[in-house]
């Protein structure tokens, strides 16, 4: 007798081991694919994962097997009009590749793709920036409802008993059943003690108002002290976490010196300031600004793609940024984050003006202010006066980074504050 | 089809008329449909082992799928590729997962899909637990060389050793290792001899004697140091191996010089493995035939007995169809002869020989003419194996059926020639051709170990026969150099001998210099 099973409960991931190993081993190619990814990807596109390509060549299991060539004959189902003798000429291409028909197919067939997921994806880029590990899941995390206490609840595990509001009602009820029969019984009690004065302790009426007495007695001691029906217990309930709006800032030296691995440089760094607050916001506006001798304000394609060249006056953009705030970003409704990435460049001075802009026109209203310098060799005037804002102003940050593993330690302090937050 | 008359309904007890409609299927229905399955398949006479099916998720589908059908199987970075490549293609809609997939085990292990509907339940059911677990049950070649009541036991042991080994000696040493053994494992069978039964058991309480045994045996064949002098005399000593071994892998567990007691017993399990699957490759064409002549036989037989009901039958008909469908060979898609229709062609045309049989086939099966079909083609299906089974078996009705013909293909000329075709002087040839087609030892290159330098450099030297004057193909024999060269631990070489004993082409890792290849060839050992 054959035995059926149900085996659909059973574990469905069998096969995650060997994906692991998979991705470990081609784990370079993979990161390059990544890589392009992120290049290419918008800064607020990191919600899904990516599908990555792989030449076949480099991931084939070799065997021996024979090559083209040789003397055969072989044999082929569906002949339709072939007769004994008749000769097929053969493309010249398909002389080369008989036994890969594959290749002939097209459709990337040369290619082995597959899709990563968006944890994965995460997991790579994470890991060229160095983030502590604690960081990397959290800033993973999609989920960032937390528990918060509502009130009180009739239902609930016993846990969770509040334990002076069930006493409070337990007495209110008390109180409000008890209350017509102890009014009763005291109108008895008097009435007994008026009438012990006057007649026997055994006549009639003496005995009937001791037994409603005692009746009423008997009545009040019924009434529980607690029931079910008084137990209150706390309330929990999961809250999406702060629901407030973020303006994010992109501020980026576009003049002729910054090329294109600097830009990618500051490209991962706003996508990090980027990831970071999409954990505490519920919706981030993002706001490019770029820059040479003058600013404005650009889409994210032009941001990173369109190519300037000229001097640089880093005050234009700090002072588009004041502009857009007062106009557009109420500081009592936005969190107001900036990120600027430059090389350091700027006109001698211009860059007391940009302190003085700092000071007086953006520090007091942002939240945090990440500057990052991409200079290999010495600062100018620009990281000078930025030292001053730095001693000023706890929530601003300035690095000089040479490659994308310099990234994280710029955003520290604010990663580090989010991380006794979310312990909390 | 409620009023078709019911044949043959005295035997069974009486059961609900078309106790399937609809398309959705519990568990109720399929013991019902196993037990009325079994009950014909009882009456075919077919032997098979207990069943134990189980349904499973289209995830669990093609995790099973991606283990290459062990139902568990040791880790290795290959069955990821192998998982996502078929995750890709059943997202993607190219591919749909196989209905079932069933293990030559005792119990026999059917995996069943839960998206079936019950039709293809039903199908299935027929196909792998009574078609193909028969086949495994009976066929000579699993008889022989598999052991169904203890591969799972081997597996497990396989499993867990190979855990052990890595959490002891490193994950990517172990890769390493089973990359280079997978190179080979086509190579690891034993073609001729019987292997010994598998026990997980004995495995493990001999692998400890063994490896002792083994170590002490390799070192005596390496004790003597090379030594220049004794070089030419030694020229005449006798040659090892003795004979040419053609299971690879089982040479280098026992000979490697350089191997670690571990890592011949990881070499053994890929060998164990490459070994019970062996029978597999040599009878896909019949055991699949097999299988899809009988899910055909019994549901057609449950149709006849007012089991199932007119739009079963169409949906099952359509289902058939699909499975028998073959790509015209000018079709991109093409990959060779779709072995279920082979299979099942030839396996309808022997019960037709023994029921209805015309004067040719009085000609050319006079033996099967008028016999019992049953017995026949459960004779067939016990003998043979694929090769011999075409050999035997195809009839020129099958040739012509599927338009079977011959395409010469000379590597010196620009067109390719046809033959024959399907017709009267060419049946002989194109049975003995497609027969050809079938023997693995033909399809694969044949190379066996020839010899090994012991008093020299220790080098191992390949052969490769060449049949049909096909060269090997050099960018993956490369790589398969290098692993075997990793396992061996001294220079491999390989030469193609062709037909007339000519060694026609060389190769070694590591290179001698940058174009070893150009160099002229030594004199051949003889």
């Amino acid at each position: 007798m054959s035995q059926i099973i149900d085996r659909r409960p059973n574990s469905r991931n069998k096969n995650a081991v060997n994906r692991h190993r998979f991705l470990s081993r081609f784990k370079h190619q993979i990161k390059k694919a990544v890589d392009d990814a992120v290049a290419n990807r918008s800064i607020s596109d990191f919600e899904h994962g990516e599908k990555i390509n792989i030449p076949t060549k480099d991931i084939t299991e070799p065997v021996f097997k024979h090559g083209a060539g040789g003397v055969r004959s072989i044999v082929l189902p569906g002949n339709k009009e072939f007769s004994k003798g008749d000769r097929i000429k053969l493309p010249e291409k398909n002389k080369d590749s008989a036994d890969s028909k594959a290749s002939n197919t097209g459709e990337g067939a040369d290619d082995f793709t597959f899709e990563i997921s968006r944890d994965e994806f995460l997991e790579i880029f994470f890991n060229d920036l160095e983030l502590p590990n604690l960081l990397k899941k959290q800033l993973a995390q999609i989920n960032t409802s937390r528990n918060v206490r509502a009130g009180l609840t009739n239902t609930g595990v016993p846990t969770n008993i509040n334990i002076v509001r069930s006493f409070r009602s337990a007495l209110a009820r008390r109180i409000s059943l008890a209350t017509p029969s102890k009014k009763l019984l005291h109108n008895a009690e008097n009435e007994l003690e008026k009438l012990l004065v006057s007649s026997k302790s055994d006549a009639p009426a003496v005995i009937e108002l001791q037994n409603k007495i005692a009746q009423l007695k008997a009545k009040i001691a019924k009434i529980p002290f607690i029931d079910p029906f008084d137990l209150k217990y706390n309330r929990r309930i999961s809250q999406p976490g702060a629901s407030s709006k973020a303006v994010m800032f992109c501020i980026m030296d576009v003049s002729g010196s910054m090329d294109e691995a600097k830009k990618d440089i500051s490209k991962r760094f706003f996508i990090l300031l980027y990831l970071f607050l999409t954990r505490t916001y519920e919706t981030i506006e993002l706001v490019f600004i770029r820059h040479h001798t003058s600013a404005k304000e650009v889409n994210e394609q032009d941001f990173f793609y369109s190519r300037e060249t000229g001097g640089t006056v880093v005050s234009s953009a700090l002072e588009l940024m004041h502009e857009i705030i007062y106009s557009r970003y109420p500081t009592n409704e936005w969190n107001i984050y900036g990120a600027q990435a430059s090389d350091g460049d700027n006109w001698n001075n211009d860059s007391p003006h940009c302190k003085e802009l700092l000071l007086h026109d953006i520090m007091p209203f942002v939240q945090y202010y990440a500057y990052i310098e991409i200079m290999p060799r010495h600062h100018q005037s620009l990281w000078e006066e930025y030292l001053t804002v730095k001693a000023v102003f706890p929530n601003f940050a300035m690095q000089n980074i040479n490659s994308a593993l310099d990234i994280y330690p710029v955003l520290r302090e604010l990663f580090k504050r989010q991380i006794l937050v979310g312990k909390n | 089809m409620t009023d078709e008359p019911v044949k043959n309904k005295a035997k069974k007890k009486k059961i609900p008329k078309h106790f399937a409609s609809g398309s959705e299927w519990t568990f109720d229905i399929l013991e019902k449909f196993d037990r009325e399955i079994k009950a014909i398949a009882d009456e075919y006479l077919l032997d098979t082992y207990p069943n134990q099916i189980e349904i499973i998720s289209a995830e669990q589908m093609m995790d099973a799928y991606s283990s290459v059908g062990m139902p568990l199987g040791y880790s290795h970075w290959s069955f990821g590729k192998q998982f996502l490549n078929v995750e890709k293609n059943y997202k993607r809609g190219h591919m749909g997962l196989a209905y079932e997939l069933v293990i030559n085990s005792d119990p026999c292990i059917s995996y069943l899909m839960e998206e079936n509907t019950l039709v293809m339940q039903a199908t299935v059911i027929a196909h792998a637990c009574y078609g193909h677990n028969s086949f495994f049950k009976n066929n000579y070649l699993f008889k022989t060389w598999t052991n169904a009541d203890s591969i799972i036991d081997y597996l497990v042991f396989a499993k867990s050793y190979i855990t052990s080994c890595e959490e002891r000696y490193g994950i990517d040493k172990v890769e390493e290792l089973l990359d280079a053994c997978h190179a080979i494992k086509d190579y690891g069978v034993d073609r001729y001899r019987r292997p010994p039964k598998l026990s997980a058991a004995d495995e493990k309480t001999r692998q400890t004697e063994r490896e002792e045994y083994l170590q002490s045996q390799v070192n005596d064949l390496w004790r003597t140091l090379p030594s220049k002098e004794n070089k030419e005399l030694d020229k005449n000593v006798e040659r090892f191996p003795s004979e040419p071994e053609e299971n690879i892998l089982y040479f280098f567990e026992k000979n490697a010089p350089l191997l670690e007691p571990w890592e011949r017993e990881i070499i053994r399990i890929v060998r164990k493995i490459s070994q019970y699957f062996y029978p597999q490759r040599q009878t896909k064409v019949m055991n699949e035939g097999w299988a899809v002549f009988w899910h055909y036989t019994i549901i057609n037989t449950m149709y006849e007995r007012g089991l199932v009901n007119n739009a079963f039958m169409v949906e099952f008909l359509h289902n058939h169809t699909n499975v028998i469908y073959q790509v015209p060979f000018d079709d991109p898609a093409y990959n060779g002869i779709n072995p279920y229709v082979l299979g099942f062609t030839i396996f309808q045309d022997i019960r037709r020989i023994c029921e209805d049989p015309t004067e040719e086939d009085k000609q050319w099966f006079p033996d099967l003419v008028n016999t019992d079909w049953v017995k026949s083609v459960d004779f067939a299906m016990r003998n043979y194996k694929d090769e011999s089974f075409i050999a035997q078996y195809l009839s020129p009705k099958v040739i012509r059926d599927l338009k079977l013909f011959v395409l010469l293909s000379d590597e010196n000329k620009l067109d390719l020639e046809v033959t024959h075709i399907h017709d009267e002087p060419s049946y002989q040839h194109i049975r003995d051709l497609l027969s050809k087609q079938y023997n693995i030892s033909m399809t694969e290159p044949n190379i066996q170990v020839y010899s090994v330098d012991k008093r020299g450099d220790r080098s191992l030297l390949l052969r490769h026969v060449q049949r049909d004057a096909r060269p090997l193909e050099v960018t993956d024999l490369d790589q398969v150099m290098k692993h075997l060269y990793k396992i061996w631990g001294f220079a491999v070489k390989i030469e193609s001998v062709n037909e007339t004993g000519e060694v026609v082409f060389k190769h070694q890792c590591p290179a001698i210099n940058t174009d070893a290849r150009e160099l002229p060839a030594e004199k051949a050992p003889d």
